[in-house]
């Protein structure tokens, strides 16, 4: 079994955090990440930088733009995981849309992701329909493929969407692109809810979870909780302390409530 | 047996070109559209209500008018304009927006967006939904809100919204993903109105049939002017749908089709918009097509003079059809195309829109290749939007002479 399914289906609450490979430089998004996880992130979500982040808010944009301004190049990524797997045995998805892995060719990106250690792939701009190479090459691989399901999604495509991915299938909370939210929809909620009644798949949540609080309160009904643009904007704007601090906050939502 | 017909070829895929390649949240809106479009084009009153609109308000047919100077001044050939210029909001791109406005009123939604570079899709985008009485947001990169300042002011006069797009770019490309961020936060209420045959499934298919009304008319029109079919139609390409539009009809004909691709500075520089003569494949704002891009599969920057093809992504039936070996496209400079914008202004009184301007250009190496031809050109769209480049470029500031008081 995936070992990102073997942690999720723990009786606990899990962490993932996202960070730029090459973020603001390769060194430092190294350092960043081996803070997150020492802090208590489990499962980390690296980013690779692209020209144009459908998916992505403002904070998210703007430092995989300073990435590549800094001159981040596609294999810089396996850089940054090789040296993370040198140092951490904490499950690794790469986060990239798909153009760039088509350019690299889907066969020789995926051998690259099994060589350097990540686990798997989060697909934010493939669906399963489009997927079909990518389906039998993690297969053969045994690399996990992370793909998305929305309140948008029907129940047929929840299902499909959930059955075809390996790991954890991806809970996108709200309608909208990645950033901070005051509060989380209750659609998030009733999503993982319509999932529950149709796959055994487990689900983090992501897109808007910025606090601790937050963190906790999509445990309750999730198999974790993603955060990515509040992890930035901290590093942004406090360095490396700053994002230690994050951390800390958002791992206080993975202890037990105490009534 | 009869052959399969390449214009029968309906999305998601055209060969491997096409497809859905975008995020989940936008998919249950990519269905809602495909299966409204497909009820509407079987629907007779759907139909009926679009070519009242076309005859009533767009101003169709648009007529053929030949080019005899013009001709005359580039070598043996006759040349034909199909003048979608005089279409109302001045190009094309009315024939798509009231289609899918239209989609949009059968959705039940009561907000369109939209994308635009030259401004010419924005400002058709505008109209009708001042005409519809919907809300409009119409996304533009920063850099074309400068060079396309007086559709910036037609937009917000028709009552939409402008919103200057500054990332990436700062060009159509920009604008394309940040309707598309719009668009996954607002899909409930919001239609996105695409303005031209890229994209995810259905806006390819859909986008181009909208536009095939273009070369219905005009293989009309050419039989009743000439006798016979034209033996080449041409166009400008950006992102591919006045082309599609007018070589639509022709596709199982014995008829050359040439799309011409902004080549900026020169195709094999940096600065140009070729993308189908210079691109590889790959996935861009929710397609695989051709496309600008670097090793590493991020896109690249284009250029061109003309907001309205300086766009790094193509439609993916263009692709198709560029593997296909059915039509053929070549590249033209900025220089080029400007000195046609001058030759058709002078010779027949008809100012074309820089975009339009790189099809004309290509008209004097095609009589060249096929002396005698008669050639059929899209004149797309109309080119008062573009004075102010026009005005820099030759230098047209100012006045001749002055009378009157000293």
């Amino acid at each position: 079994m995936s070992k990102v399914t073997e942690l999720l289906n723990r009786d606990s609450s899990t962490l993932i955090g996202y960070f730029p490979a090459g973020y603001p430089t390769i060194d430092e998004s190294v350092e960043a990440c081996l803070e997150m996880i020492k802090g208590g992130v489990e499962i980390l979500e690296l980013g690779i930088p692209y020209s144009d982040p459908i998916m992505d808010g403002p904070v998210i944009q703007k430092a995989t733009e300073v990435a590549r301004a800094n001159g981040f190049r596609l294999r810089d990524s396996f850089e940054v995981i090789r040296r993370l797997r040198e140092q951490t045995d904490v499950p690794i998805l790469v986060m990239s849309y798909w153009n760039p892995i088509l350019r690299v060719g889907l066969r020789e990106f995926s051998e690259q992701l099994k060589a350097t250690g990540a686990n798997g792939l989060i697909t934010p701009d493939l669906i399963p329909d489009e997927a079909k190479d990518w389906i039998a090459i993690s297969d053969e691989l045994g690399l996990d493929r992370i793909f998305l399901i929305a309140p948008s999604s029907s129940d047929e495509r929840i299902k499909r969407n959930a059955e075809a991915s390996r790991g954890f299938v991806y809970t996108v909370s709200t309608m909208g692109i990645t950033g901070e939210r005051g509060q989380l929809d209750a659609l998030a909620r009733d999503t993982v809810a319509r999932l529950r009644k149709v796959s055994t798949t487990p689900t983090a949540v992501g897109v808007g979870i910025s606090t601790g609080d937050q963190v906790r309160e999509v445990n309750e009904y999730a198999n974790g909780a993603i955060v990515g643009t509040a992890f930035i904007r901290a590093y942004a704007e406090g360095g490396l302390q700053g994002l230690i601090e994050k951390t800390q906050e958002l791992a206080k939502g993975l202890q037990l409530q105490s009534d | 047996m009869s052959k399969t017909r390449i214009g029968d070829q309906v999305g998601p895929y055209f060969g491997e070109y096409g497809g859905r390649f975008v995020p989940e949240p936008l998919i249950a809106a990519l269905d809602q559209l495909d299966e409204v479009y497909s009820e509407a084009r079987n629907d007779p009153e759907f139909t009926k209500e679009l070519n009242m609109l076309h005859r009533e308000y767009t101003g169709r047919p648009s007529v053929l008018t030949e080019a005899t100077k013009f001709a005359a001044a580039v070598g043996d050939c006759r040349v034909f304009l199909k003048r979608e210029d005089l279409n109302h909001t001045g190009s094309h791109k009315i024939n798509n927006v009231m289609g899918q406005a239209l989609l949009t009123k059968r959705m039940g939604k009561k907000r369109i967006i939209a994308e635009t570079g030259a401004g010419q899709h924005g400002v058709a985008s505008a109209t009708a939904a001042a005409y519809f009485g919907l809300e409009c947001v119409v996304y533009m990169g920063e850099v074309d809100t400068e060079r396309q300042a007086l559709n910036v002011a037609r937009m917000r006069l028709l009552g939409a919204e402008v919103v200057a797009v500054r990332t990436g770019t700062r060009t159509l490309k920009d604008a394309i993903n940040e309707a598309m961020r719009d668009w996954v936060a607002n899909v409930d209420t919001t239609h996105y109105l695409l303005g031209t045959v890229a994209g995810p499934h259905p806006f390819p298919t859909m986008v181009r049939d909208f536009h095939s009304i273009i070369g219905k008319e005009s293989k009309q029109q050419m039989l009743e002017a000439t006798g016979k079919l034209p033996d080449a139609v041409i166009a400008c390409v950006g992102g591919g749908s006045n082309a599609i539009g007018i070589f639509h009809e022709f596709l199982d004909d014995d008829v050359k089709l040439i799309g011409y691709e902004a080549a900026g500075d020169g195709i094999d520089t940096p600065m140009h918009s070729a993308t189908i003569s210079k691109g590889t494949p790959g996935v861009l704002h929710g397609a695989r097509s051709y496309m600008l891009q670097d090793e590493d599969g991020q896109t690249s920057d284009s250029h061109s003079i003309s907001a309205g093809l300086d766009y790094p992504g193509v439609g993916p039936e263009h692709s198709w059809l560029k593997d296909l070996g059915r039509a053929e496209y070549r590249g033209i400079t900025d220089k080029q195309a400007m000195d046609a914008m001058a030759l058709l202004s002078k010779t027949e009184g008809i100012i074309p829109a820089i975009e339009t301007a790189h099809a004309l250009a290509g008209i004097e190496q095609l009589a060249k290749e096929m002396p005698g031809a008669n050639i059929l050109v899209n004149l797309s769209g109309r080119g008062d939007k573009d004075m102010e480049t026009a005005a820099r470029y030759f230098d047209l500031t100012g006045v001749n002479r002055i009378v009157g008081d000293e």
